[in-house]
């Protein structure tokens, strides 16, 4: 695929935690393009690979963690080629995150305005002090924030408010690709739909693409364009969103989707039996095939590869 | 109906600003009661800030209301005596909103478990403790091996949370105030926990008041529920007629904001972004696509248009009025005659 048609390609990606039992993989020969404006999801349990995936891609697995090998390509630039000094230059301006839990996120004792313009400042961006209030005047109203907020710390703002605050941040250098681990899973519907809509027209604004990790199917129904299905650090299933809804490939999707709740019909809320697996001690074969319903003899034994169906979709399983 | 644990008109207000000069009205003459004879399952819903976990504190005897009186078998848990409060402490029991609070760093996290076997004498020796510990370790789907002997920081939310979860099970307690149990959890984890409360209630007949933001999973678990918005109740029924035909604008604005897992992208609500919030009126006035000139003079009373609901909107006037405190005739599990209280 070239890169007119691909913002950002995941070739291969593995990242390895040491431990002293062995290292163990917690993302494992990982593949998938984003295109231009598209806004891709990456769901699964706690502890499937998804937040470190999202790490990976900016290079900022810190040890005992390591990039065991694999590809990030930003366009034509390969993220593994670049020192240091430009990967960190890369950060915000090419890649922006919005991470998890905005409440520890923002600096406590430093006033949005200050975090702003420190994001620009330290990126490069040589502005007057008129230019920079400005600046953080117009990013605040794109992410719907009063130009009060400017002038005030963290703690004085509500949750909504600081995952604005950090989308603010995030898109203050206009990048190509928004990675948003779990923005919303500390916040009411209500904000959250609010914030989330947020997200999309800044996307928008932006012509950026946007990778969303969380483990909310409905947030993924209602946001994106293609889902990315994680499994003990794998990459069980990709396809675009209306297909995995109605007809998913891989067993664990269609778990996944029926593991939330319904509010049409009381009593049709069931969880995944059993736990997602140790990756230290990861089952032979599938690794989901011990909470699968419909395993087989060759699942117990036979690592099922990724394999592909039609352009868009992937999926690792052997009844797929 | 005789009540276990009872909230009379319970106003609780906590002082803010510079020299304690602003009040902040958290929870504005509540009433409600956990019944002693019928266990049941009461959702109360609504968005940060509306005084869901005041409601919860106030309950646990945690804060003292400002006005009005917390109530333990009809008596005020300020005047408790000291075997009253200890029988109080087992009979009603916590789960919080953040598995990662609760936990003393420096302490492994059998610690949380083995404090109340030893204090309220749950085991006679070592070996029976541990196997009540595990056992309680186990219903809630976790691996004893894998939890106790951890400190709290090696294990994730999810586990911190189930461990909770099996220490009030440890206790048989007869009512469990869960303030989000499971807003810090996965999906898939969320059914098993909500699941295990569910059990807790079914097979032991404990009361559980099940505090969340999320309207879909109040609805799987709970019988009746009561919505709140900034510190009153807004609507209050029995699970099904409030999620399935919710009367209060913000009752529908709530359902409305649930994305759902559907191949139509519905999730879009009327919404109007109010700055001023009507001091005199309804709270939810500046909100509200149905607000009316009336809705900013005075707080609508609380409607009840049928016998297992009330509603806090004017958009119901041409029903009776639910007097102030009764609203635990609405939560009430099974129908009952209406009452002298209900006036036309």
């Amino acid at each position: 695929m070239d890169a007119s048609t691909t913002v950002l390609r995941v070739e291969k990606l593995c990242v390895a935690y040491d431990h002293p039992l062995g290292a163990v993989r917690a993302v494992d020969d990982v593949s998938f393009v984003l295109r231009p404006r598209e806004r891709f999801g990456l769901a699964g349990e706690s502890g499937s690979g998804k937040s470190t995936m999202a790490l990976a891609i900016l290079r900022m697995i810190k040890p005992p963690g390591r990039i065991e090998g694999g590809e990030v390509w930003l366009q034509d630039t390969a993220l593994s080629g670049l020192a240091d000094d430009a990967i960190r230059r890369l950060r915000l301006a090419g890649i922006a995150m919005v991470p998890q839990g905005s409440m520890n996120s923002l600096n406590p004792v430093v006033r949005i305005r200050d975090q702003i313009a420190d994001a620009l400042a330290d990126h490069g961006s040589r502005l007057s002090r008129r230019e920079v209030a400005d600046r953080v005047r117009s990013l605040l109203m794109q992410v719907g924030l009063p130009p009060e907020a400017a002038g005030r710390y963290p703690h004085e703002l509500s949750g909504g408010m600081k995952q604005r605050a950090c989308i603010a941040i995030a898109i203050c250098l206009r990048p190509k690709v928004i990675i948003a681990d779990e923005p919303t899973s500390a916040l009411d519907v209500v904000v959250q739909r609010q914030v989330m809509e947020t997200l999309g027209r800044v996307q928008q604004q932006l012509d950026a693409a946007v990778i969303l990790v969380g483990h909310d199917m409905g947030l993924m129904a209602q946001f994106v364009d293609r889902l990315g299905i994680m499994y003990a650090g794998r990459l069980v299933e990709v396809a675009p969103i209306r297909d995995i809804i109605t007809a998913p490939r891989h067993p664990y999707t269609r778990m996944l989707i029926d593991s939330l709740p319904s509010l049409e019909h009381k009593g049709r809320f069931v969880g995944i039996p059993g736990l997602a697996p140790l990756l230290r001690e990861l089952p032979p074969g599938c690794a989901f095939h011990p909470r699968c319903p419909m395993a087989e003899a060759r699942c117990r034994l036979e690592k099922p590869a990724v394999r592909a169906f039609g352009a868009d979709a992937t999926a690792a399983c052997h009844l797929a | 109906m005789s009540a276990l644990v009872e909230l009379r008109e319970v106003t609780k207000s906590f002082a803010g600003g510079v020299l304690g000069r602003e009040r902040t009205v958290a929870l504005e003459r509540f009433s409600f009661a956990i019944d002693a004879e019928r266990p049941g399952i009461t959702a109360v819903v609504g968005e940060s800030g509306s005084g869901k976990t005041t409601l919860a504190r106030l309950l646990l005897g945690l804060v003292d209301p400002t006005d009005g009186a917390v109530l333990y078998k009809g008596h005020d848990l300020r005047q408790l005596s000291a075997a009253g409060r200890r029988e109080f402490r087992r009979d009603v029991q916590a789960i919080f909103q953040d598995p990662y609070g609760v936990y003393n760093p420096f302490y492994r996290v059998d610690h949380v478990l083995t404090t109340p076997v030893r204090k309220f004498r749950l085991a006679s020796s070592r070996a029976e403790r541990r196997r009540l510990i595990e056992e309680a370790l186990r219903a809630v789907g976790l691996r004893p091996e894998e939890i106790l002997g951890r400190y709290p920081h090696q294990l994730s939310g999810g586990q911190r949370q189930r461990i909770m979860v099996a220490r009030a099970l440890l206790l048989r307690p007869r009512v469990i105030v869960a303030d989000e149990p499971v807003s810090m959890v996965d999906a898939s984890l969320r059914a098993t926990i909500l699941g295990s409360l569910r059990k807790l209630h079914e097979e032991l007949g404990i009361s559980i008041l099940y505090i969340t933001h999320d309207l879909a999973t109040a609805y799987q678990v709970a019988d009746t529920i009561l919505v709140m918005y900034r510190a009153s109740v807004v609507e209050a029924g029995d699970v099904e007629l409030v999620v399935k035909a919710p009367q209060h604008p913000y009752t529908q604005l709530l359902i409305g904001s649930i994305p759902r897992v559907s191949t139509v992208r519905d999730w879009a609500v009327e919404e109007r972004q109010g700055r001023v919030a009507a001091v005199s009126g309804c709270k939810f006035a500046d909100r509200c696509p149905a607000a009316m000139p009336r809705c900013a003079a005075a707080p609508p009373p609380l409607y009840r248009p049928a016998p297992r609901r009330a509603a806090a909107c004017f958009l119901l006037d041409d029903s009776p009025v639910l007097q102030p405190g009764d609203t635990g005739s609405v939560l009430a599990r099974e129908e009952r005659p209406m009452q002298a209280s209900v006036v036309a």
